[in-house]
């Protein structure tokens, strides 16, 4: 039943706990349709997802949202991952954590956190965030966290608003004691592509960036490691979609749903399994949304004849769709591709200096 | 000189057998290192107590190799780790 050949098992899995939120951060990853509490898979539902995510080979989980925290079962849910044998990441804003609820997942077992921020002061951050007092909250977290000793990533995701404090960014970082700092320039899908004008950042920004990074890598080797996810409109080639589409992670939505990446399901095509109705290794192996793109077989003939094929494998699917229509197309952002000009013509349009404009923030609809 | 430091796998850093792939890794925060057989060795010695050059000299016994190239081969190895920041050192 199982393609050996062509799929090995998944690495990595990042568990969508539920889509609530205390932010409405306006590029937050989740679909613009956030999915309910009342749909979100139970305690007993996760811990089985877990043990069959380690039985076919997943290492390391992500227990992600919106905001793993608002899950009141949380620390059961961080046990069950860790005794079926996963590597335990969590990723957190820090806002909903208390001190004794930390303590908690540390006896747990949570083997690393990743914390984000959203700017350096209160007054970007929570803007940014769109919630009074999340900055002041986060940095008490960020002190329990070094208390408790837990490894530490900083996870800034960065846009025009907040990349000229990279420097003060990464000194940050250094202040609270992580061993690790992301600095993830926003990618356009879902909510972030809806305030795109707002988020891209310039040309120079984007320059001074690749500088700024290149010498903090120097001068905190050993002590800090640096991963740094450069603009994808200012690049000439694209990125590759998680080491290629359905070959290292997976992801599974709060109410079960598995997709190939957070974003796939914007591509209208393509249709998704439930862990409620599937073993999580029958949707890998044998789920069309996950055979749709594996492997290089579908590429288009642009990229099958490009000594890239292998490195990048056309890029991204999402972002194809996002900007050309055309989930199958060649990645926009490379420089080969016949529709680079729509992403030109992007930059040109949006990167404007800041006006007025309002972030359109993440929010559940209305009628739920 | 540098065989003197003491190399220990701070903590959120575990090595882990995984049975699906049959190999043996090294669990780190974001990353999955896969180890081969004399990665696996050099960080099973890692006890928090002995240094670089004593680890050496243990392995160097063990498989009767010259303990010079297995000193180097260590710090070669345990640098990179270092760098990768998924190993610490006791006395630093
Ligand atoms: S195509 Fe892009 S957005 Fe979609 S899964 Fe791959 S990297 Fe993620
Ligand atoms: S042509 Fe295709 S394979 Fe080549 S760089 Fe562009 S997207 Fe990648």
């Amino acid at each position: 039943m199982r393609d050996a050949a062509l799929a090995p098992p998944p690495i990595a899995m990042l568990a969508e706990l539920t889509h609530r939120c205390p932010l409405a951060c306006p590029y937050c990853s989740n679909p613009e349709e956030l999915i309910a509490r009342e749909k979100e898979l139970d305690t007993e539902t996760w811990i089985n997802v877990f043990r069959q995510a380690a039985e076919m080979g997943v290492l390391q989980v992500h227990i992600s949202g919106g905001e793993p925290a608002s899950r009141r079962d949380l620390v059961e849910l961080v046990k069950g991952a860790r005794d079926a044998g996963l590597y335990v990441n969590l990723i957190t804003s820090g806002v909903g954590l208390t001190d004794a609820r930390l303590e908690e997942l540390d006896k747990a077992g949570v083997d690393h956190i990743q914390l984000s921020v959203q700017g350096i002061t209160a007054k970007t951050a929570d803007w940014i965030g769109g919630y009074e007092g999340a900055f002041a909250r986060k940095m008490a977290v960020a002190d329990k966290i070094a208390e408790i000793g837990f490894p530490l990533t900083l996870n800034a995701v960065m846009h025009r608003h907040n990349l000229d404090d990279l420097p003060a960014t990464i000194e940050l970082a250094k202040r609270l004691g992580a061993r690790r700092i992301e600095i993830a320039c926003v990618q356009f899908q879902g909510w972030a592509l809806k305030n795109r004008s707002m988020l891209q950042p310039t040309r120079e920004q984007v320059d001074d960036a690749k500088r700024v990074v290149a010498r903090a890598r120097e001068e905190y080797r050993g002590t800090m490691v640096f991963d740094f996810v450069p603009p994808d409109y200012y690049a000439d080639f694209p990125k590759a979609c998680m080491g290629g589409w359905g070959s290292t992670g997976l992801n599974v939505t709060p109410d079960g749903r598995v997709l190939p990446c957070h974003a796939a399901e914007t591509i209208p095509s393509l249709t998704f399994q439930s862990v409620k109705d599937a073993s999580l290794a029958d949707i890998w192996y044998n789920g069309v949304a996950f055979s749709a793109f594996r492997g290089t077989d579908w590429l288009p003939d642009l990229c099958q004849s490009c000594d890239r094929r292998d490195v990048d494998f056309g890029g991204c699917r999402c972002q194809a769709m996002a900007v050309t229509g055309d989930a199958t197309a060649a990645d926009p952002v490379c420089r080969k591709s016949p529709h680079r000009h729509l992403v030109d013509e992007v930059l040109e349009a949006e990167v404007v200096p800041m006006g007025n404009k309002a972030f359109d923030y993440r929010k559940f609809p209305a009628n739920r | 000189m540098s065989s003197k430091r003491i190399p220990v796998l701070p903590r959120g850093v575990r090595l882990h057998f995984d049975k699906v792939r049959g190999q043996n890794v090294l669990l780190a925060p974001e990353r999955t290192l896969f180890l081969d057989d004399v990665g696996h060795r050099i960080l099973l010695e890692l006890d928090g107590q002995r240094s670089i050059a004593l680890i050496g000299q243990h392995l160097a016994a063990i498989y009767n190799a010259p303990e010079d190239a297995i000193t180097s081969d260590i710090n070669e190895f345990i640098d990179d780790l270092a760098d990768k920041r998924v190993i610490g050192f006791a006395d630093a």
